[in-house]
């Protein structure tokens, strides 16, 4: 609980405008898409930098926890108050500050919607290519945060890719800058990197260098629908193999078509077991040549039909069907387990196959798609809460799963983060000596442990956050 | 708390997600959560648990929204805030009464003659009703009639209403399709000429066309009031007189008279009183925009457009998109020969005005209506057309706030000229 004297103290830094104790209020920024719910003591939305470091100065003096919150859009819980305090939210700080064409950079504040930078540096003819499916209303400091991915992975990389620089506000109130607007740079630890995907725990984002690249002259957008789930996980390694990246290859399994059929019907042919959506990008000649050359690649690989959209409209047919899975889902269960983990691309079929296996053994429903280009699969356990046992079923069946990957050589999560939501499974991938080297980071950073407490680490729940050896 | 608890399930429906941050206008002004429709509906969910109370800052939550729709046709889960907004502030009715506001226009609806506007306005601004409003109030400026505009620019009223200047049956050719008009509070009263207009077109192309006297408000102000008693009463007669004549289509001219009719009537009222059910899908079936009707039945112009075409601009009203009715108006624009469009950023964008929301929320109303007026200035058209009266009212308001004397015509007015 905050006493009403930092209320006041808060209300001082920030304007009594912008921060909300009412409850009613307080219910809004205690959610995110987790579905998980947590009510904060007051809600702060500050205009700058200046006030973020006054914020995390108070927060420091007069130990309160302070939660970074963009969009709110997470999968994992980042940016709840897991046992009260401050929820501190960046969307006032929403300027694109420049986009300089000469050096291909832009600086922006964390408050910016994705979609919004997209547009603005399109206009110029330059291209951001980080895609999160959320982008529309997601923050790019919350992408930055999570370190988000999106279909053009693949070919273009994720978020932390195309960082440059930071300005971060540190838990003490200290502003420091990170990296800049060089191509190069090795002064120092990378601190940019360090930031990238720190789920709010390291400090809080306040400006973001990006590199650009100039725009692609065209795409184009292929449905290729497959007669076996082998067929289409064989065809993503087949095509790289054969030196073609796609901008994007987006898989979809025999149940999530199904879902999807049957709620839209999109004239998928009812011989499809599998299905990927390719997109190729750059030079109008380029482009056509590499279509045809992924025709030739894959057609031996149980290849149905291979449609390549003519025009926008045609390609925004090919697309709807990939973003009728989320809203089709639902007519299997009404809840799910969202996983995002990611193997080596030539190690598909095998986690596939695994999964399948353990979608037999638990006999529960589950649906898989997602970034196959980047060996990252969406797995959605699709349960329902009430029907007992169903719960207890999906957390060993993601148990399970999650064993398989990282026997694969993959990893638990490609862009969703720990957050609150995958802290039981942490330590299956990371060993003790790492676990310990991260929190000693975290405590260099943070050693009042105010910001954004209880995220990532399991241990960091308790009351002592952090084991006495470590002190 | 029945008209909440009958919408849980609804509710359960939102993954919270924040795919609505992208849509919701009145979020996209302010940018607080509780704006958004996974916000309100948050709210919602703790009213019904009994762990929010119900008090003035509930209240003004649930007043900004403006039914729009936006939010649930870009929903992934396809969520119905509309809904849930209206059952929480029925709920909110019944536990504080109505507000002022609400008060006011369902008093107005239930008088006597429920269309008769001097009576309306009269009480309205009577100083018993006007001294209880602040002079500093956003009231003062733009005081509402249902639906009618603010003293600083209200549109000039009809010397007489439309209904009171109409026969009940214009009739057709033989075997050409036959129309029952609804006609609604602004049409009636404000621009009797898009009636006019329309009934010209549907005349030019044969039909039979009923206009019944015993039509009355669509009863969406007092909806979205939360008063359901009036809206259902105002139904009740509405669809009576619509059901008293045997046509193949009911057409409305006005984008919210038409969402009430095809929507709200089996939606929220249907189901609320199972016994208005039958009757409000049955007419909710029949009912169509003018712009598609006149769409189905092949309308062709009747000039070929000699001179310089005029430049106009699309608005869509929300009550259009949100069933979909967005391609019949251009396409009708398209073919006129007199016509030349100039689509706009951001058609598809709120004007603000939200019924009562823009009393509410007057702030947040004009900061949307500044955006949207700002785009139509940017293209240079000499005319800013829409589907929808209110959105007419509350495009003239911004145009003029900007010193514009850009016109602002309703699609058939365009038409009936062509
Ligand atoms: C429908 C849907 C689709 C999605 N698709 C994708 C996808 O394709 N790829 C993907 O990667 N993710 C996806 N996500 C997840 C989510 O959108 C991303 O993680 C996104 O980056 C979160 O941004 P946000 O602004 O909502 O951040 P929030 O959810 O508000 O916060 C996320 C984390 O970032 C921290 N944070 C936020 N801003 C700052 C800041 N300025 N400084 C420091 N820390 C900060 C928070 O503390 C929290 O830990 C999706 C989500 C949804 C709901």
């Amino acid at each position: 609980m905050l006493n009403k004297g930092t209320i006041e103290k808060l209300i001082g830094i920030v304007g009594q405008a912008n921060l909300l104790t009412a409850r009613q209020d307080l219910v809004c920024y205690g959610y995110d898409a987790t579905q998980m719910e947590f009510l904060p003591d007051a809600v702060v939305h500050p205009a700058d930098p200046g006030e973020v470091a006054a914020i995390l100065r108070l927060a420091n003096a007069e130990k309160f926890p302070v939660f970074p919150r963009g969009a709110g859009s997470g999968f994992t819980g980042g940016s709840l108050p897991k046992g009260g305090g401050v929820v501190l939210v960046t969307t006032r700080m929403n300027r694109i500050l420049r986009i300089d064409t000469d050096n291909l950079v832009a600086e922006v504040e964390p408050g910016v919607v994705t979609e919004k930078f997209q547009q603005e540096v399109e206009k110029l003819g330059l291209f951001y290519p980080p895609d999160p499916a959320s982008l529309k209303f997601s923050t790019l400091g919350g992408n930055v945060a999570e370190c988000a991915g999106g279909p053009r992975a693949v070919k273009y990389g994720v978020t932390k890719d195309f960082v440059m620089g930071l300005e971060v506000v540190l838990p003490n109130g200290d502003i420091i800058r990170t990296g800049g607007e060089t191509y190069k740079g090795v002064v120092g630890y990378d601190l940019t990197k360090l930031m990238c995907g720190s789920e709010g725990t390291l400090g809080i984002i306040t400006k973001i260098i990006f590199r650009l690249l100039p725009l692609p002259e065209a795409k184009k957008t292929i449905l290729a629908i497959f007669g076996s789930i082998d067929g289409a996980a064989k065809a993503v390694s087949t095509i790289i193999r054969g030196k073609i990246i796609p901008t994007t290859l987006e898989f979809m399994d025999h149940p999530t078509i199904q879902c999807v059929e049957r709620r839209f019907h999109l004239g998928i042919p009812s011989t499809a077991r599998a299905l990927l959506i390719i997109e190729v990008d750059g030079d109008r000649d380029l482009i056509e040549k590499q279509s045809e050359q992924i025709r030739a690649l894959i057609s031996p690989l149980d290849l149905v039909e291979f449609r390549v959209a003519r025009d926008a409209p045609e390609a925004e047919q090919i697309w709807k069907v990939r973003r009728s899975v989320s809203p089709s889902l639902r007519d299997v269960n009404p809840d799910k387990y969202n996983e995002d983990i990611v193997v080596p691309r030539s190690k598909i079929p095998e986690i596939l196959r695994q999964i399948e296996a353990v979608q037999k053994k638990y006999d529960v429903p589950i649906v898989n798609f997602g970034h196959a280009g980047d060996g990252n699969i969406h797995v959605n356990i699709m349960i329902d809460k009430q029907v007992i046992g169903m719960e207890q079923k999906a957390q060993e069946a993601i148990r399970e799963i999650f064993r398989a990957t990282l026997n694969a050589g993959g990893t638990l999560s490609g862009e969703h983060g720990i957050g609150l939501a995958k802290q039981p499974f942490l330590a299956m991938e990371m060993g003790p000596e790492q676990m310990a080297l991260m929190k000693t980071i975290k405590r260099a950073f943070d050693p009042h442990n105010i910001l954004n407490p209880g995220k990532i680490f399991p241990e960091a729940n308790e009351a002592a956050p952090f084991p006495p050896s470590l002190r | 708390m029945d008209s909440l608890r009958r919408l849980e399930k609804e509710m359960k429906k939102c993954v919270r997600c924040g795919a609505c941050r992208a849509y919701c206008p009145a979020f996209l002004e302010t940018g607080r959560e509780p704006a958004v429709a996974r916000g309100k509906i948050a709210v919602a969910q703790h009213l019904l648990h009994q762990d929010l109370p119900w008090d003035g800052l509930t209240r003004e939550i649930m007043a900004n929204c403006l039914l729009c729709g936006n939010c649930t046709m870009n929903c992934p889960n396809e969520v119905a805030t509309d809904e849930i907004v209206i059952g929480a502030r029925e709920a909110l009715a019944e536990k504080r009464g109505l507000p002022f506001l609400a008060r006011a226009v369902s008093t107005v609806l239930r008088f006597p003659r429920g269309m008769r506007l001097g009576a309306a306005i009269a009480y309205l601004l009577s100083p018993l009703v006007f001294r209880k409003i602040p002079a500093t109030s956003g009231l003062r400026l733009r005081f509402p009639v249902p639906f009618l505009g603010n003293n600083r620019h209200i549109p000039p009223l009809a010397s007489k209403p439309f209904l009171s200047s109409c026969p009940e049956v214009l009739p057709g050719k033989p075997g050409a399709p036959s129309v029952v008009f609804f006609v609604g509070c602004m049409n009636n009263f404000v621009y009797p000429q898009i009636g006019e207009a329309l009934l010209a077109l549907l005349q030019g192309m044969g039909c039979t066309i009923f206009i019944p006297k015993g039509q009355q408000c669509c009863g969406l102000p007092a909806l979205s009031g939360g008063d359901l008693e009036t809206s259902r009463r105002l139904a009740e007669k509405n669809l009576a007189a619509l059901g008293s004549f045997s046509a193949d289509f009911v057409v409305s001219a006005c984008a919210s008279c038409g969402g009430a009719l095809h929507k709200f009537y089996p939606a929220v009222l249907g189901k609320a009183f199972p016994e208005l059910q039958g009757q409000a899908e049955h007419i909710a079936g029949k009912t169509l925009d003018a712009s598609t009707l006149l769409t189905r039945l092949g309308w062709q112009p009747r000039g070929s457009g000699s001179g310089e075409p005029l430049a106009v601009t699309y608005h869509d009203p929300c009550h259009l998109r949100a069933r979909g009715v967005t391609k019949d108006p251009r396409d009708l624009l398209k073919h006129a020969p007199g016509v030349k469009l100039v689509e706009m950023e951001g058609a598809d964008r709120c004007c603000g005005l939200g019924g009562t929301f823009n009393v509410h929320h007057y702030e947040t109303s004009m900061g949307i209506n500044r955006g949207k007026t700002a785009a139509i200035l940017r293209t240079g058209a000499q005319a800013v057309v829409s589907g929808c009266p209110g959105c007419m009212m509350q495009l003239s308001d911004g145009l003029k706030q900007q010193g514009s004397a850009m016109r602002v015509m309703h699609t058939l007015e365009v038409l009936a000229n062509e």
